[in-house]
């Protein structure tokens, strides 16, 4: 089994799911729901395919594991993928969700289903394609091409004002992009390779590095986002349809922070360094900007949106650090998150399926008629909030431990974060739960259908089994980070000898 | 083994009645959670024998938590004295408390949600007590903080309970901000968060310096400081106190056992439990300190201005956690847990009796609509007497006294005998505070049960004793309210092996804690003069001549209406901090996000490129002497070129 091209397996099983998805024919009815069920069972089988990739990952070993490399383009620009103990929970991450996406869709969209569960698929080969690349050009082509299935399912499954939202989403994703794809030429004339390891031991110019570094900065803070880059994200949620916001807040948003782990630390060290308290400032304010606007918001989409924002500050705080607790703090972060925002978008999802609204003062008291809604929505709006024993509070708590050890403002401005976002979430959740039950329209609200339980229900597991217990998921990333930690140093030392040595 | 299991039984309970409580019905729900917390409060007092007196320190670990570089600690089961002496208070009451609820909440709708809330904060607060590194202790503080406002917020119908307890868990926070920062600093300069670790290298570490904000400070004043801050929230004390009060929305139940007995004193655990690094911080000591004394005296003027009867409760237990802090911040750590032991029976006592009162008066908590009452709940109020001379702190030195005479008296000469920052105010403080105590308890004692009967003949004709499943847990209550005192005060606070090594105390300080010991006589019964006086004002004032304070109130008008409104301490935070954050919230996103980053970002852009296409479409109108017009304008213009240039 081990000589199975199992990685490229799981990058490139959805696309098949989706061609035979394609190839369905017949009465619209029937086609969607065959459509249905091949994009479920093709999203759990690839889900069970990856397991292998976490089970039989060495977590000793700090190079990349389940390499494949085939001639594609030239001899420099390869098809070549694997995975280390940064990248490989993300692809697990990724499959994990396909099928709760898959089935969150399931009777909320109506038209076109066929088309809508292709996107998806398509969606999932590009996703696990970014983190599985170790070639530049096939790392852009993934990042790239996820774009459109995004793009569609914004655009066309989308809500009331959705062509305004994918417009501004696609402008944004698409101006940083072309800058990246900039970047990637320079390092190709430069080092003659678009492949990643040997690019990462290359040692740039440092005058170059802070072009290159920039160039990225536009790409990847876009993704993430970072304040002021991020004001496509809100509209771009409360547009999308369930499923779409789930993979894109829990997926999609990872890309921006994995590329900066990925390139932008270990390729362009100097740059990194001089430009980290450019980082901590933007984080900063995002973390407490987001907050306070996340505090106001009347949508809950929205405001899950804007806590987002927050959220994925503190992984770009924990990444800039270089110390262990740091980075492997933001991975942590952005994997629970994945895990929490994809949840609390789901729960939106639930309410607004059944009332078509996502208005917080339309609802209150569902206590009443939910009270397994409300007692799911309670325990990750905990974990959202950084409760210890969720896993949300794993990632943020090893952030501010390392971020304590490099710069204590940054670490007191973060931390206030976890006042604010316990002010937003339970205010939220005050008002959509809790009260008297008063509204016309709500008084025959159903609780959750066993389907709902079953998309929760994992979801539940996970938050609260590694919160307990992360070490699973730390062990996998220790020996990486430690590499990419050294490996930093290293090339800054080199960096410093040449600088005395000039002089 | 048994103590996992007086850890986890608890949480076993709550995850039993709070998954299938309604599978399982109400009296499954309500037995299982009070058997398990029973039995796990009888298993405390043997491990309390079994612990205390000795150096024996059990470390059970439970699972690996978390590991990342330097960083690493598990989930585990520490007992120490300290932890057996909280073991059996927060066993002990919450197993009554669990008791009395079947009586009390016998006309709610959902049971089994509440007793799996009651065991849920049972279990966190077992895990904060017995943890054996800085996060799991932050782990059971935020999870008693959570248990906190699902108890407060528990009748979610309530608009008030609601407020009240988002408020809890907010203020709460700010502590945890400080706390959290605290562990930060601790991996910082000691590279680990156990506390063996931690505590064993404190004596080097003291005298060093760390940067902090751009600082140069004294690194344990520093990490002190900022755990302090934790314990301020936790515990209520000033500036952080606003969402005690509040928190009385919750059941009455709750404000015995989360109010009064155990979570709030928390803040006072955490100090004696890293009393290894307070020792050596004395500026933080000294702010510790005076903290307590400005709270106790504070809260002890606010209390008696309040009617609500559980407010005046509540404003008392502020006010004694103030001296359990002013102790603690005099070095005498292990009088602070006596105080903090002795408390937790007393003030239990106190809100149950008041919840009989309540549940007798059909919800009615105002105090000005009672009075009258001890002919007809003759036993909850002869108990709520005992529990309020015991608060009162009235005894004799030598001789008897009840038990919050051992405990308050001993603070009292402790600072007396201290000489360290702030132990003057700290005594002439707790001696006014003394006096305070003793009139606002006389006061609630008057108000409720003696004096006229100001409630409606109906609501008098319904009132009522409590039923004995409520009143066996008050007695129980009472006895410890009596005897806690006399039967502890030796090895709590007198013993040299008592506490083992969990406590640790410099040279200087157990010198002064041996002198309070020494004292005169007549410096011993000060105090309980003071008390003696507060209730004979309070008698002279409701029931000798109930028309005084109303006329005092309005001679001093605004001194009375700033009590009432108790130091507009939440009028101030509303104005100052509540209302701008939700502003600057709205500015950001409306102006911040919407005008200027998408005004000028893709919303600009796109008008930019818009309105370029517009003006260029405008060029086109379709007439052909338009286009004509402009042919000539352009060949004129070519023209003119080559001739000037060409």
């Amino acid at each position: 089994m081990s000589d199975w091209p199992l990685l490229s397996l799981v990058i490139f099983v959805p696309l098949v799911g989706a061609l035979f998805i394609l190839m369905i024919r017949g009465d619209d009815a029937i086609v969607a729901r065959n459509a249905k069920f091949v994009a479920l069972w093709t999203t759990l089988g690839n889900f069970i395919l990856s397991i292998p990739l976490w089970a039989g990952f060495d977590t000793q070993d700090a190079g990349f594991q389940f390499v494949e490399r085939y001639a594609w383009l030239s001899d420099s620009i390869t098809y070549h993928v694997g995975i280390d103990g940064i990248s490989m929970l993300f692809i697990i991450l990724s499959t994990f969700l396909m099928p709760i996406c898959v089935l969150a869709s399931w009777d909320s969209i109506k038209t076109r289903v066929k088309e809508y569960m292709i996107a998806f698929l398509v969606m999932e080969t590009t996703m696990i394609g970014v983190f599985s690349s170790l070639d530049f050009v096939l790392f852009y082509l993934f990042f790239e091409g996820g774009l459109i299935p995004m793009f569609l399912i914004i655009g066309i499954w989308g809500g009331a004002n959705r062509i305004y939202a994918t417009f501004k989403f696609f402008l944004y994703t698409l101006l940083g992009s072309v800058l990246m794809l900039l970047a990637i030429m320079a390092m190709f004339f430069e080092a003659g390779t678009t492949d990643i390891p040997t690019l990462i031991a290359h040692g740039f110019d440092p005058s170059l590095q802070n072009w290159l570094w920039l160039a990225f900065l536009a790409s990847f803070a876009v993704k993430v986002p970072m304040w002021p880059v991020h004001t496509w994200l809100p509209d771009a949620h409360v547009e999308a349809p369930t499923a779409g916001s789930v993979i894109l807040a829990a997926v999609l948003l990872k890309m921006g922070a994995y590329g900066f782990l990925r390139f932008s630390i270990p390729m362009l060290p100097d740059a990194t360094v001089y430009f980290t308290p450019l980082i901590f400032t933007l984080s900063v304010i995002a973390v407490i900007y987001a907050s306070l606007v996340a505090l106001m918001q009347e949508d809950m989409k929205k405001l899950v949106a804007y806590s987002s924002v927050a959220h994925m500050g503190f992984v770009t705080i924990g990444i800039f650090t270089f110390t262990q607790q740091g980075i492997e703090g933001g991975i942590f972060q952005m994997l629970s998150h994945g895990l929490i925002s994809g949840a609390l978008f789901l729960c939106v999802g639930i309410v607004y399926d059944r009332m078509h609204t996502r208005q917080i003062a339309s609802y209150g008291g569902l206590v009443h008629r939910m009270p397994r809604y409300a007692a799911f929505f309670m325990i990750f709006t905990l974990a959202n909030v950084g409760l210890p024993g969720t896993s949300g509070f794993v990632g943020e708590f090893l952030v501010l431990v390392g971020v304590f050890q490099v710069n204590t403002w940054v670490a007191l401005l973060a931390t206030s974060g976890i006042i604010l976002s316990a002010g937003y979430a339970l205010w939220l959740y005050r008002r959509v739960i809790f009260g008297v039950l008063d509204k016309a329209e709500l008084k025959s609200i159903l609780d959750l259908t066993p389907r709902e339980v079953a998309i929760l229900a994992p979801l539940l597991g996970a938050v609260v089994f590694f919160g307990v217990y992360p070490q699973p998921l730390l062990e996998v990333m220790h020996v990486s980070v430690e590499n990419l930690i050294t490996q930093h140093q290293a090339a800054l030392e080199i960096a410093r000898s040449v600088l005395v040595a000039g002089k | 083994m048994m103590f996992i299991l007086i850890v986890f039984l608890p949480g076993i309970a709550a995850l039993i009645a709070g998954l299938y409580g309604r599978l399982l019905g109400d009296r499954p729900a309500q037995l299982i959670t009070s058997f398990a917390v029973t039995l796990s409060a009888i298993l405390s007092i043997v491990a309390f024998f079994q612990i205390t007196g000795t150096d024996e320190v059990e470390r059970i670990q439970v699972l690996h938590w978390i590991s990342s570089g330097g960083l690493d600690f598990s989930w585990a089961i520490l007992v120490d004295p300290l932890t057996a002496v909280m073991f059996v208070v927060v066993n002990g009451v919450s197993a009554l408390v669990h008791w009395y609820s079947i009586g009390y909440m016998s006309h709610d709708p959902h049971k089994p949600r509440f007793f799996a809330y009651l065991s849920l904060f049972t279990f966190a607060m077992l895990m904060l007590v017995s943890a054996d590194n800085f996060v799991q202790l932050f782990f059971g503080w935020e999870g008693v903080g959570l248990a906190s406002y699902l108890l407060i917020g528990f009748w979610f119908d309530k608009p008030a309970a609601n407020a009240a307890a988002i408020k809890a868990f907010l203020v709460n926070r700010i502590g945890d901000f400080g706390f959290a920062l605290g562990i930060m600093a601790i991996f910082l300069v000691f590279n680990s968060v156990d506390y063996a670790t931690v505590f064993e290298k404190a004596p080097d570490v003291a005298g060093t310096s760390i940067g902090f904000l751009g600082m140069e400070l004294d690194t344990l004043t520093v990490i002190t400081f900022l755990l302090f801050i934790g314990a301020m929230g936790k515990s209520a004390q000033i500036f952080l106190h606003t969402w005690l009060p509040d928190a009385m929305e919750g059941p009455t139940p709750v404000s015995a056992l989360i109010h009064a007995a155990t979570m709030v004193t928390a803040g006072v655990f955490l100090v004696a439990r890293t009393s290894p690094l307070f020792e050596l911080a004395p500026i933080t000591l000294g702010f510790v300190t005076v903290v307590g004394a400005v709270t106790a005296l504070f809260a002890g003027t606010v209390a008696l201005a309040q009617n609500d009867i559980k407010r005046v409760i509540a404003y008392s237990t502020c006010s004694q956690l103030g001296y359990m802090f002013f102790a603690a911040g005099l070095s005498a750590y292990s009088v602070a847990i006596f105080h903090l032991f002795t408390h937790a029976f007393f003030k239990a006592l106190l809100f149950l009796g008041a919840g009989s009162v309540i549940h007798a008066m059909s919800d009615e908590q105002d105090m000005r609509r009672m009075g009258g009452l001890f002919s007809l709940m003759p036993l909850t109020g002869t108990m709520m007497w005992i529990g309020s001379i015991s608060l009162a702190g009235i005894g004799i030195s030598g001789v008897f006294g009840f038990s919050g005479f051992y405990s308050k008296d001993l603070i009292l000469e402790v600072a007396w005998a201290s000489d360290a920052f702030g132990a003057n105010l700290a005594y002439w403080v707790g001696l006014a505070v003394a006096l305070l105590t003793a009139l606002y308890s006389g006061r609630l004692l008057f108000m409720t049960f003696h004096g006229k009967a100001r409630a409606s003949q109906s609501a008098m004709a319904h009132a009522h004793e409590a039923p004995l499943s409520m009143n066996i847990p008050n007695m129980v209550l009472t006895l410890g309210a009596v005897l806690a005192g006399i039967f502890a005060v030796h090895g709590f606070t007198e013993s040299e092996e008592f506490w083992g090594d969990s406590l640790f105390m410099l040279e200087e300080s157990v010198a002064i804690l041996e002198a309070a010991h020494h004292l005169p006589f007549w410096v011993k019964m000060i105090p309980v003069l003071a008390g003696l006086l507060g209730l004979l004002l309070a008698w002279y004032f409701y029931i000798r001549r109930p028309d005084l304070p109303a006329k005092i109130a309005e001679a001093n008008r605004p001194l009375y209406q700033f009590l009432l409104n108790k130091w507009y301490f939440d009028e101030i935070y509303e104005a100052l901090l509540v209302r701008p954050m939700k502003l600057l919230g709205y500015a950001l996103w409306r102006i911040g996000d919407g005008r200027i980053i998408d005004g000028f970002g893709p919303d600009g852009f796109a008008a930019l490129v818009m309105g370029l296409a517009r003006r260029s479409a405008a060029l086109q109108s379709g007439f052909l002497y338009h286009y004509a017009f402009a042919m000539l304008i352009g060949v004129a213009v070519l023209v003119s070129w080559f001739l000037f240039f060409g």
